[in-house]
């Protein structure tokens, strides 16, 4: 389908991305047998909350949420990869389904944005690659009592990741989105991958990179300040940097003027809403979220703005009406400080 | 200030429209115009530090991980890691190392410079580290083809990169060719080619020394600093770097003249915007304190200001020096007083003399003890000094005392006939090598120290039975035993005497000291079992005063008692560590063994099988294959052959050892002082589980004995295995014909004799020096005998061509490794070989109660041919695979517990 580069666009505006999936995923009550579906009946596994799956078993279902999230006014959209590496996927024993899992997921969220930009060219719509974090890290190690040792290697994560980016591009997506970053080393893991299969399948797709803070240390779990994060990430010429996950909307505020102040690259943010309560759920409503991302856009912070866990349709819709409101902030020319 | 003809000016920052080098590593280092200058530490490098590389070497890494955290205390900005050498696995090590790193916050939060000239290393590096690194270094040095393909893979690892001024056809060395080569690769790394991010290139454009005495090198300051000058002029937002301490290699010994030079070098490189750099602060002076005649001479060198600078600058050096060297005629001490000249001759090691000086000395003093408790012991004391401050060096020591010893003994007649009490000793130390070890280097030196400082030595040799060890201790009635060992064996043997100790009620301090002892072990194996007396490790000759001092004397209370507290802290922490030890169980260690595709091609039959004596080699031919590095670490003098003979501290040192090891060296091959021998075998043999199968012939069906081999337990990450030796035999089961060797060789036959005639003569220094010789023999040898086997006797390698320096880097197919040492450290296995070998017979080397060799100049091992074949350490194992192993063996469980006991897990 014909449409403007999305680096084009994001000059002109600010670009909404779509909120949480595995929320939506759990209201439709999917049994062990809808995972399944007729490809793994048989896997000697259970498979009742591999996400990922749903792709595969259920389409429709997946369908279903990417169209309700473009109703809602996003215009990127996010495909329901984030645990589709062999890595993640060893939990379920489906390894083997990895290539499946990303190609098909890309092609169903391509199906649905390519319905709603043919209704409206004048709102293209776009397909990001999730890319997660796998379950494991390359710059820790899980035993406090060896801290030399590590769990994964820079090697498996580059084979694991350029698996999963292979099958996105030939699923269809225009974006790369590594996210949920909370070792950096993964996410340097990711960007070798993604050069070395871009340079083999002669593609140049953007790419968004998007930290983890965990909490008020202002730091990612593996240490690093914003600014030392930024730092670690910006050898590749990117379409964003941001953050995601882990916070609340105000919360992110301040690491996201750090990275705004130090970049040339777009700045992104998909927060959760609010901190989880006592009962482990998020209770921010769309208006409050609407509220404090309003504080971003009157700081002239954004270029793409969206939502994480225990955001719906009614966030995104709510953060798409005030985020038309403004123009994109300035990629700002970096200069060294004069002496 | 001095300004140089071409002068501009300070340099003005002119790239403002350019982003800044952003580095980090937890934390941000931005590399804006106003920093002036990123200091980058330089002591995690092995090349450059023997402290740093011993750390590494010994997996010291706790140690390794001080020396980085010092830096950073101390103000380093990056920390630049370097694990290039020969004798450690540096991409391991570098692995190793960045991931400790990692963990450590308060050393992580800085960025890494990854320094290494091997591809291998800087990739593993930049997988390892989260932050924005530099890479250290690339050029077109291999080629522009090359240079492309690694500075793209460093972008696509996120890094930003130190360019070398070097070219296919060299280094840059005056400064046209540095502008030629920078201007060249800048272009490539910006260009379309590989569009590295020119805020991210960081040149280092060659220090070489000044003040050399080559008129070719006159030029070398002032060539780097206008070339700084005009990278940072016509390269937008590259960056300028390099190691500083090389400028003033001339003047090494110099201090006070190598800070003047360093910072008067820096002053001038920044000045021409020069913006990293290598340093070592406590090598730098603060340029405004620096004299200013000094200043003056250093920086006529520096900016080359006259022709007469470099003798100008050497004329000054000498008077700053300090008059540390006064050069005398060489003979003119012999007109000094007497006690002067004994002095002299002690702390010079002249023993040509002595004789005349005493017997003039006896007719000045009373009595003969009198010269013994006069100006013999006042120059001891001056010896036992300036060893102790690190201003002489064990050869040293060892020669001195062997001009005391000669003293001694020709006052002793006068002694007698005076019938005068005994001269006062601090003390007396009973000193014994283990029952069943044989190996004495390290204990005759720690004897030979002591003794300098005026204690009484009573030397009970080697292979000494604890009952023996105690009946001379009560016989002499000594105020310390100190016991040496250096095979695995005897820390049992020494937690053996210290139990005796204990029953039989002695309460004098307990030295250990030898190869293979330490200190955790003494705290954990030994102390407790002797809670009468205090057993205390001695690291080496240098510590052994200090530690009999502080037992003997009035401090020795508090002494003691910081020593029980740190052993109960080693104790406990040794305790939590056990316990947090990962392993895996045997059958899963075996399920992830190392995997070799078996294939025929890879598998080459011998052209000999059997056992064949070898006593044609000649010393002669021997001597090539000498590795010297550990002939220095045995005269506690560290560095890296040949490198250690330039060594600004111990180099001349080094020198003078290595000249009398040479003529000895010449003498004994000469007049033939020892006879070597060897025995090697060569079995068909294919592997069964852990062990391997020999067998009588190439039928296959009887065999003919095995040889049990021991498994890595430790858990692994991800694509690394659990190694044994039996992984490196072709499995029974592939229907492969596979094979594999064993060895014994000596070249320690008929050395007693001459040790007899030094120690007769008083001559410790060269009672240690022919049994260091022979041991370095006795490798090399074994280097020999190994080549000899790849080339011909099996002839798995028959067109291999190694030189020597490719041999101590282990660089051959196939390996050897050694019963008793890391990758099978079972010395038990030492009696199949020996047997099958019939080594006793053949090659004259018997085992002692301990398996030790006798001579101590042997080596024994086996030989692997498959090329994937390599060496590892087993690490600690758990009680499943002692089980087995005792099993396979027909061995009892306590007995395998026994000999394996340091590598128990449990």
């Amino acid at each position: 389908m014909n449409k403007p580069d999305v680096r084009e666009v994001l000059k002109e505006r600010i670009l909404v991305l779509d909120g949480a999936m595995g929320s939506l995923i759990q209201t439709y009550q999917l049994t062990e047998e809808d995972f399944r579906g007729e490809k793994f009946k048989d896997h000697p596994h259970s498979l009742k909350g591999n996400n990922d799956l749903v792709g595969i078993s259920r389409p429709d279902v997946l369908k279903e949420i990417h169209c309700q999230y473009l109703e809602a006014g996003a215009d990127i959209l996010e495909t329901n990869t984030f645990s589709g590496t062999w890595i993640a996927q060893a939990d379920y024993k489906l390894e083997h389904a990895v290539y499946d899992i990303n190609f098909q997921s890309a092609k169903i969220a391509k199906e649905a944005c390519d319905e709603f930009t043919l209704k409206n060219p004048n709102k293209p719509r776009y397909v990001a690659g999730s890319i997660g974090p796998t379950n494991r890290t390359a710059s820790m190690s899980p035993d406090v009592n060896d801290p030399g040792y590590r769990a994964v290697t820079f090697d498996q994560l580059v084979n694991a990741y350029s698996e999963q980016v292979k099958a996105l591009i030939e699923g269809g997506v225009d974006i790369l989105l590594v996210e949920t970053i909370f070792d950096t080393l993964n996410a340097k893991a990711a960007m070798f991958a993604i050069s070395e299969v871009q340079e083999a399948l002669g593609t140049n797709l953007p790419v968004m990179i998007s930290g983890t803070i965990t909490d008020a240390s202002g730091r990612t779990l593996s240490g690093q300040t914003a600014e030392a994060f930024l730092a670690s990430v910006s050898h590749m010429d990117l379409l964003s940097v941001g953050f995601n996950c882990a916070l609340g909307a105000s919360m992110m505020r301040p690491y996201l003027e750090v990275l705004s102040a130090n970049t040339p690259f777009g700045i992104s943010a998909h927060p959760n809403a609010g901190l989880p309560n006592e009962m482990g759920e998020y209770d921010e409503s769309p208006s409050d979220m609407q509220k404090q991302i309003k504080e971003f856009l009157d700081k002239g912070l954004m270029n793409i703005i969206g939502g994480c866990c225990g955001t719906t349709p009614a966030h995104i819709k709510a953060i798409a009406e005030i985020a038309a409101q403004y123009k994109p902030r300035k990629v700002i020319q970096l200069n060294a400080e004069v002496v | 200030m001095s300004i140089h003809p071409d002068y501009k000016g300070k340099y003005q920052y002119k790239w403002h429209n350019y982003p800044p080098l952003r580095l980090s590593g937890l934390e941000p280092l931005v590399v804006t115009p106003d920093l002036l200058f990123v200091n980058i530490g330089e002591r995690t490098n092995v090349t450059g530090s023997k402290a740093f590389l011993r750390l590494i070497k010994e997996e010291k890494f706790d140690e390794a991980l001080t020396v980085a955290r010092d830096q950073v205390e101390g103000g380093a900005q990056v920390i630049d890691i370097n694990m290039d050498e020969g004798m450690i696995d540096g991409v391991e090590s570098m692995k190793r190392f960045l991931n400790l790193i990692a963990a450590e916050p308060d050393i992580s939060k800085v960025p890494i410079m990854i320094d290494s000239s091997k591809w291998e290393i800087i990739e593993e590096g930049l997988k390892c580290v989260q932050g924005k690194c530099i890479v250290n270094s690339i050029s077109l040095k291999a080629g522009e083809e090359r240079f492309i393909w690694e500075a793209k893979q460093i972008k696509k690892y996120g890094g930003a990169v130190i360019v070398m001024a070097f070219d296919e056809v060299g280094q840059a060395d005056n400064y046209e060719r540095r502008v030629e080569i920078v201007q060249r690769s800048y272009d490539i790394l910006v260009g379309p080619k590989v569009k590295f991010a020119p805020q991210d290139i960081i040149f280092d454009l060659n220090i070489f020394p000044v003040a050399t005495g080559m008129d070719e090198h006159r030029k070398n300051a002032i060539d780097f600093f206008k070339a700084t000058r005009w990278v940072r002029e016509n390269l937008p937002a590259a960056h300028v770097s390099g190691g500083v301490s090389n400028v003033s290699f001339s003047f090494r010994g110099n201090n006070p003249v190598r800070e003047a030079m360093h910072s008067a070098f820096l002053y001038h490189a920044i000045n021409e915007g020069m913006d990293m750099g290598i340093v070592n602060p406590a090598m730098i002076e603060v340029y405004d304190d620096i004299n200013k005649d000094l200043l003056e001479r250093v920086e006529d060198v520096l900016l080359d200001r006259r022709d007469d600078a470099t003798e100008r600058l050497m004329e000054f050096a000498e008077s700053v020096k300090g008059g540390a060297k006064e050069k005398k005629a060489d003979d003119a001490w012999r007109s000094d007083t007497v006690e002067k000249r004994l002095e002299h001759a002690l702390v010079k090691g002249i023993a040509d003399f002595v004789e005349i000086d005493v017997e003039e000395a006896r007719h000045n003093y009373k009595r003969p003890l009198h010269i013994i408790e006069g100006p013999l012991m006042d120059g001891m004391n001056v010896v036992g000094d300036l060893f102790g401050s690190g201003k002489m060096f064990l050869p040293q020591v060892v020669k001195s005392a062997r001009v005391m010893k000669k003293a001694v003994a020709y006052l002793l007649p006068f002694l007698e006939a005076d019938k005068s009490e005994a001269a006062k000793k601090q003390g007396k130390i009973l000193m014994a090598t283990v029952k069943g070890d044989v190996h004495d280097i390290g204990k005759n030196i720690v004897g030979v120290v002591l003794a300098c400082n005026n204690y009484e030595i009573i030397d009970i040799g080697v292979m000494v039975s604890c009952d023996k060890i105690l009946a001379e201790a009560k016989k002499h009635d000594v105020d310390i035993i100190g016991l040496s060992g250096l095979i695995t064996p005897s820390l049992d043997e020494m937690v053996y005497v210290a139990k005796e100790m204990q029953r039989e009620g002695f309460s004098i301090p307990l030295l250990i000291g030898g190869a293979t002892t330490s200190k955790l072990h003494t705290a954990v194996k030994i102390e407790q079992n002797y809670t009468n007396g205090q057993a205390v490790h001695v690291l080496d000759a240098s510590r052994a005063v200090t530690v009999a001092n502080s037992l003997l004397g009035d401090g020795k209370q508090k002494y003691v008692e910081d020593i029980q507290q740190e052993y109960i802290r080693m104790r406990e922490n040794h305790a939590k560590k056990k316990a947090q030890k990962d392993t895996i169980s045997l059958e899963d260690a075996q399920a992830n063994k190392f995997p070799i595709e078996w294939k025929a091609e890879d598998i080459h039959k011998p052209k000999f099988v059997g056992i064949k004596v070898i006593e044609d080699v000649t010393l002669e031919e021997i001597v090539p294959y000498i590795d010297w590095t550990p002939f220095f670490q045995t005269w506690e003098l560290h560095g890296k052959f040949p490198r250690i003979l330039e060594d600004e501290v111990v180099g001349a040192q080094a020198k003078e050892l290595f000249s009398d090891a040479q003529k000895m060296l010449q003498q004994l091959v000469r007049e033939k002082w020892l006879k070597n021998k060897a025995v090697i075998g060569i079995w068909p043999a294919n592997a069964v589980g852990d062990d391997i199968e020999l067998y009588t012939d190439e039928s296959r069906t009887t065999v003919l004995d095995k040889f049990h081999m021991i498994r890595q337990q430790s858990k692994k990450a991800g694509g690394e295995h659990n190694m044994s030796l039996a992984d490196f035999v072709a499995p029974k089961e592939t229907g492969l014909k596979d094979y594999m060797g064993g060895f014994a060789v000596t070249t320690g036959l008929g050395i007693e004799e001459h040790i007899e005639r030094f120690e007769k003569d008083h001559d410790d220094f060269n009672s240690i020096l022919i049994k260091a010789l022979a041991d370095r023999l006795a490798e090399a040898f074994t280097e020999l005998m190994h080549e000899k086997v790849r080339k011909q006797i099996w002839g798995y390698a028959a067109t291999e061509q190694l030189c020597n320096d490719d041999l101590i880097k282990e660089e051959y197919k196939g390996i050897r490794p050694a019963p008793g040492y890391p990758a099978c450290p079972d010395h038990t296995e030492k009696h199949t070989l020996f047997k099958l070998l019939d080594a006793e017979k053949n090659a004259g080397i018997a085992l002692t109660d301990s398996l030790a060799m006798y001579p101590a100049s042997s080596v024994s091992g086996w030989y692997f041919a498959h090329h994937q074949s390599k060496y590892f350490g087993i690490g600690r194992i758990e009680r499943d695979q002692v089980e087995s192993y005792a099993k396979r063996k027909k061995q009892s469980i306590a007995y395998i517990e026994k000999w394996l006991s340091p590598n128990l897990n449990y």
